[in-house]
């Protein structure tokens, strides 16, 4: 007897974003099927990793984490510079850390200056990301979006209380938005309509659901996206048919056992190809949940998540 | 195929007696095609009805037992696609691989790290499963003596793996009392394996180069009477093996095409030789509808990582996870280490427990029934209110353990304050911060 495929019919697709600077513009989204459902749609431009870099050097990380940047941890430029030569980067994501008022609350000049020199100092897009903390943010993304004009940023997170400002300034100087709301698809649509009321242009937003680590909260993200891309594939719902960005590195790295030495946890194996497959796994889930760019930190955990993602897409 | 309400109705008595507890045949009708009713529940339906109707009533996925006693494994009875459409069931089997031409040591290293490791949360075990016992060399005496030794050194379910029935049998022998899986019929082999799964009584799975071929086998195969199977589409390249478990699924829940309506099993080891690549690979088939995955080895960096993803992905998005209520010590808390309340929604516990082992200050943890709410929902839900924390406070015991009299709350419920004062006496009640990322700068200029 022969098998038929039992195929789904979609109705909507990803909308097709284009990142960074004229000369080396990439593009995400366009994927018009259940991601990596390829027997039955395309997605024509593969997901995106961004490797993250922070402004400060980290206080928090892991030995395992840390190794590989051990000698640029203290210049951000160096840092981007050594993601795109050694590494391969597509993407770089800076993150604002050190700007959070409950850390070392540094000015939003600072985080300015750091800012302008990574976007000099490579070709590739770059995602600038704050601390989280919706007053200094809305200051801090401010300043950068009106000074870093045509340098097409991508800013992050723009959240309800922060969009009217955020949004008139990525309008007013040509960056994307990375809209965030906390692990909620109705919350993520509202977003997006105001910031499509405001006059943001549909090809400036990408949407960041808020995603949690493997082990910690991950099933829940995982859900929302599945839903996102439910609705957007197969219910026209427009708003929210935009690419979705996963801030995942930070998240993982700082749970338990991806610190814990072998010496105190023995069942948990070695430290590094753990940590190594908590980010790992935590990206291929959220890939198979919609993902369209991921922030990442290990490079053994790109590579895996790279070369998983050539495989998914193999012709 | 799978019958309508209305072709259901015509085989039912008629009679409208409502001892099904539905008032009338149709409505008992309607809910056994939605699969929301047994047939069982109606007392008087003919044996011939029962036997039309039992295809209708089964459930699109079959559900497959693997092992004995408490280390039984069941596997399929999956009714949906996508976790949020209701919940996935049943977990997939996590299984190491053993065979007849790895060295002693090698055997006895997956099997004493199968026993080790093993790891708690949330009041589960995460583990794995099965082993698989694979014959390389064909020689039946090697596969005997190898499944014997396994039988004896774990109580886990066993997977036997070998395509010459003879082969097969000599395993069966052994351990058919701890009903294994037997890996695998193929078109070659498919009627001595029958035959052998009928008269021991164990589950069989079907290896296909394809779905077309594996449906032809499982049809032949259920048509003889066996109704426990797995099936083995072949792919071992990742892009395929993706793309058959997502149509095998679909095929069963969309199509109620029966020749598929089986749990899956998957084969990692035997798609790459890089075992971080393996463990990836492994994940995908938890997310993606594997109903067995057999590894080639089990290090705690891969597995624990895999089990994790296979609880977060099985967890039943309508039931919020729990932590017991109680007293949590963290970091060896003595009589004036600070005291901390929050829910006991699961992740939240997690996370505060985690940020306060970070801070590297010993404290106490009281955790709250909130039914498994968060502290926001508790709060709006009237469970994390002043006189709620602090009849649980006061009843946990945790105020004999320390000599000061100081509470830390979350941020977020800064308006219980007041009331938990008053509920609690002369005890001072501290607003700790909203985000548990904080807590450490917190704890770290705590005094009592």
């Amino acid at each position: 007897m022969a098998f038929e495929t039992p195929k789904i019919s979609y109705n909507g697709a990803i909308k097709e974003i284009p990142l960074g600077k004229e000369a080396n513009r990439i593009i995400v989204g366009g994927e018009n099927s259940y991601p990596f459902y390829l027997f039955e749609g395309e997605m024509p431009h593969p997901p995106k990793i961004a490797m993250e870099i922070h402004d400060a050097p980290p206080e928090d990380w892991p030995q395992a984490a840390l190794d590989p940047f051990a000698d640029v941890v203290q210049d951000p430029v160096a840092w981007a510079q050594k993601c795109v030569d050694s590494y391969g980067a597509e993407m770089v994501a800076l993150q604002l850390v050190s700007t959070d008022p409950n850390a070392q609350d540094t000015p939003p000049e600072q985080a300015l200056e750091v800012t302008k020199k990574v976007a000099a100092a490579i070709e590739v897009p770059l995602i600038v990301w704050g601390s989280s903390n919706l007053e200094k943010d809305t200051q801090v993304l401010k300043v950068i979006a009106e000074e870093c004009a045509g340098e097409n940023l991508i800013l992050g997170p723009v959240e309800e209380g922060s969009y009217k400002v955020l949004g008139a300034a990525s309008l007013a100087f040509q960056h994307t938005i990375a809209a965030s709301t906390p692990i909620d698809i109705n919350l993520a649509k509202q977003l997006n309509i105001l910031l499509g009321n405001l006059g943001v242009p549909d090809e400036r937003i990408l949407v960041d659901p808020t995603v949690a680590s493997l082990g910690y909260g991950l099933e829940y993200c995982y859900s929302v996206m599945e839903r996102d891309r439910m609705a957007a594939l197969t219910q026209e719902d427009e708003r929210l048919q935009f690419p979705i960005v996963c801030n995942l590195a930070k998240e993982v790295w700082k749970v338990k056992e991806a610190k814990i030495g072998e010496e105190e946890a023995p069942l948990l194996g070695d430290p590094l190809k753990r940590g190594v497959l908590l980010e790992a796994m935590t990206a291929l889930l959220l890939l198979l949940a919609g993902g369209d760019i991921l922030i990442m930190r290990h490079p053994d955990a790109i590579q895996l998540v790279r070369g998983f993602i050539k495989e998914l897409t193999a012709n | 195929m799978a019958l309508t309400g209305i072709q259901i109705y015509k085989l039912l008595p008629k009679t409208n007696c409502g001892e099904c507890g539905v008032p009338t045949c149709l409505a008992f009708a309607m809910n056994l095609a939605a699969g929301k009713a047994e047939l069982a529940g109606c007392p008087y339906v003919s044996e011939e009805a029962k036997a039309e109707l039992a295809d209708a009533s089964a459930p699109p996925i079959a559900v497959v037992e693997i092992g004995t006693g408490e280390r039984k494994l069941k596997i399929g009875g999956e009714t949906v696609l996508f976790r949020h459409e209701k919940t996935f069931v049943n977990p997939p089997g996590i299984a190491v691989l053993v065979t007849d031409e790895m060295s002693d040591e090698e055997v006895a290293g997956r099997l004493e790290r199968l026993k080790t490791l093993e790891y708690e949360r949330v009041g589960l075990i995460l583990r794995a499963d099965l082993v698989a016992v694979k014959s390389l060399s064909g020689d039946a005496g090697k596969f005997e003596a190898l499944v014997t030794r396994v039988k004896n050194q774990t109580d886990a379910g066993i997977i036997l793996m070998a395509e010459d029935t003879s082969v097969m049998e000599s395993g069966l022998k052994i351990c058919s009392d701890r009903k294994p899986l037997m890996y695998a019929a193929t078109k070659e082999n498919a009627d001595g394996m029958a035959s052998l799964a009928k008269e021991h009584g164990c589950s069989l799975a079907v290896k296909g180069d394809g779905l077309d071929e594996v449906s032809d086998l499982t049809t032949k195969l259920t048509e003889g009477g066996l109704k426990n199977l797995v099936i083995d589409s072949g792919a071992r390249a990742i892009k395929k093996a993706f793309e058959d478990q997502i149509i095998i699924r679909r095929a069963a829940l969309l199509k109620k095409y029966r020749p598929l309506g089986f749990p899956t099993i998957t084969l990692p080891f035997e798609m790459t030789n890089d075992s971080m690549q393996e463990a990836l690979i492994a994940s995908m088939f938890v997310a993606k509808y594997g109903g067995i995955i057999v590894l080639s080895d089990l290090q705690g960096h891969s597995l624990f990582p895999l089990l994790l993803a296979r609880m977060n992905i099985y967890t039943d998005p309508q039931r919020p996870m729990a932590t017991s209520p109680g007293i949590y010590e963290i970091g060896g808390p003595n009589e004036n280490s600070p005291v901390l309340v929050t829910c006991n929604f699961s992740l939240t516990y997690f996370i505060v427990s985690g940020e306060i082992e970070t801070s590297r200050v010993p404290a106490w943890l009281v955790v709250v029934d909130t039914e498994g709410l968060s502290v926001l929902t508790a709060w709006a839900a009237g469970k994390f209110v002043g006189d709620a924390v602090g009849m649980s406070f006061k009843k946990c015991g945790i105020m004999d353990k320390v000599s000061h009299k100081k509470v830390i709350i979350p941020g977020y419920a800064a308006a219980i304050s007041g009331d938990l004062e008053e509920e609690l006496g002369d005890w001072e009640v501290l607003v700790g911060p909203r985000e548990s990322a904080h807590i450490p700068a917190y704890l770290k200029e705590w005094k009592a």
